[in-house]
């Protein structure tokens, strides 16, 4: 036994790889001298591999839709239910602080504003919305849109009935991008209309219209990336616009102007 | 506690309970089970740290307690009928189905820790405080484990080390 013996445990972690590379060595020549003890290790490494085959397909399969909605805080679980204190007491990050803030003020409040302030703390902001909702449409090969624009007239009625107010999708034919058509989506508390447009490449970019934004004041334009999807937005009076595509900023940002210019003068 | 963050563990949650449990449904069940706990407990969980080892670590709370409880549908774990997750049609659908009621007789504790390392990459240590048990155990439930597997897919029954005379 020359350096120090090697162990069961050091067997272990050169199986999954996560000995030092000296120690790495040593257990690799004592493998080379124990032909048995090597062709034990060698199954443990092949059944590691095998039990992650085995499982993997599940990591693709659709999420229950009982367990995605567990992904957001269910109501039960409210600043009402905990003492106040209990919530200061903790350390969190600033959002969290907000959240707990918000929340806890609503305490003392009372119920109907209470509701208002657990509706605040779950809002997903503009940006997030339009590019989750981008990224869940525009891929759609069949039906990317509810009503297309050969019946634009009609999408504009329906569209502009359903948010109680005009909306128009702005023409971007001159820019190279023509409407595919559009549809009708739940925002954080109401509906919402998002047009959908294509280049004659087939790639796809989204307007997202909200009619939510009594509180916000107007806003210049404003960039977010979301993932694979750029997404420019802006706030207008009541209304929030909000440009998606998975394009460069500078295209985008060329389109958004087109699209801010029209809605200006209109 | 970040939804985005949440959902995207949801997928990880579900193999290892998959594997854990060898059925689907008690596995889904298991995964509410965690989130709703995760939900209920979320002030606790600080900022920062690791989400999926705290989440790990409820689920494996809430097994311990399932298992206490005698009357716990999901003690049913060694039922023959459990569904086979889906997977394309191969030669090796026999192997697979071995290797799978192989690891559905492993002792809980041994196969909780095969697991996490198979699948979810995480270090011994990291392990060892996900289950609150020492470094030590996790390295002999592993060692024990793999072992025990080993001797069952190779047809040897039990982990005695019975030698085969061919």
């Amino acid at each position: 036994m020359n350096k120090l013996a090697i162990s069961e445990d050091d067997l272990q972690a050169w199986v999954d790889g996560v000995l030092s590379e000296t120690r790495n060595g040593e257990v690799e020549e004592y493998l080379a001298a124990n032909p048995e003890e090597a062709e034990r290790v060698r199954a443990y490494q092949a059944q590691k591999q095998a039990l992650k085959a085995l499982f993997e397909p599940v990591l693709d399969e659709a999420v229950p839709q009982r367990l995605q909605a567990l992904a957001q805080p269910p109501v039960a679980v409210d600043a009402k239910k905990r003492p106040i204190f209990e919530r200061w007491s903790l350390q969190r990050i600033a959002a969290g602080l907000l959240v707990a803030m918000v929340s806890g003020a609503a305490g003392w409040f009372g119920h109907a504003q209470h509701q208002a302030a657990e509706r605040q703390a779950q809002v997903m902001p503009l940006p997030r919305q339009a590019a989750v909702a981008h990224v869940v449409f525009s891929p759609d090969v069949r039906r990317p849109v509810e009503v297309s624009a050969a019946q634009e007239d009609q999408l504009v009625a329906w569209l502009s009935k359903r948010l109680g107010t005009p909306v128009r999708p702005p023409k971007l034919g001159a820019i190279g991008y023509e409407l595919i058509g559009g549809r009708l989506l739940p925002g954080n508390s109401g509906p919402v209309a998002q047009f959908m447009y294509h280049d004659t490449s087939g790639q796809r970019l989204t307007l997202y219209v909200t009619t939510e934004n009594a509180t916000n004041r107007d806003t210049g334009f404003r960039f977010a990336k979301e993932g694979p999807v750029n997404v420019f937005y802006w706030i207008d009076g009541q209304f929030g616009y909000a440009l998606s595509a998975g394009i460069d900023k500078s295209e985008l940002a060329r389109v958004a102007t087109a699209v801010y210019d029209q809605l200006e003068h209109k | 506690m970040d939804n985005a963050a949440l959902l995207a563990e949801i997928p990880r949650l579900r193999r290892y309970a998959r594997a854990l449990l060898g059925n689907r449904a008690a596995a889904d069940d298991l995964v509410q089970d965690t989130l709703e706990r995760a939900w209920a407990r979320h002030a606790l969980w600080r900022a920062g740290s690791d989400l999926r080892a705290w989440l790990f670590s409820i689920m494996h709370n809430l097994r311990v307690d399932q298992l206490r409880r005698p009357s716990a549908p999901l003690h049913s774990i060694d039922d023959e009928d459990f569904e086979v997750p889906t997977r394309a049609t191969q030669n090796d659908r026999l192997e697979v189905r071995d290797l799978e009621s192989a690891l559905c007789q492993l002792p809980d504790e041994q196969r909780e820790v095969l697991l996490l390392v198979a699948l979810e990459d995480l270090g011994y240590a990291e392990i060892a405080s996900t289950l609150g048990i020492p470094v030590g155990t996790v390295m002999s439930r592993l060692a024990r484990g793999r072992e025990r597997l080993r001797l069952l897919m190779e047809g040897r029954p039990h982990g005695a080390n019975l030698r085969i005379v061919r």
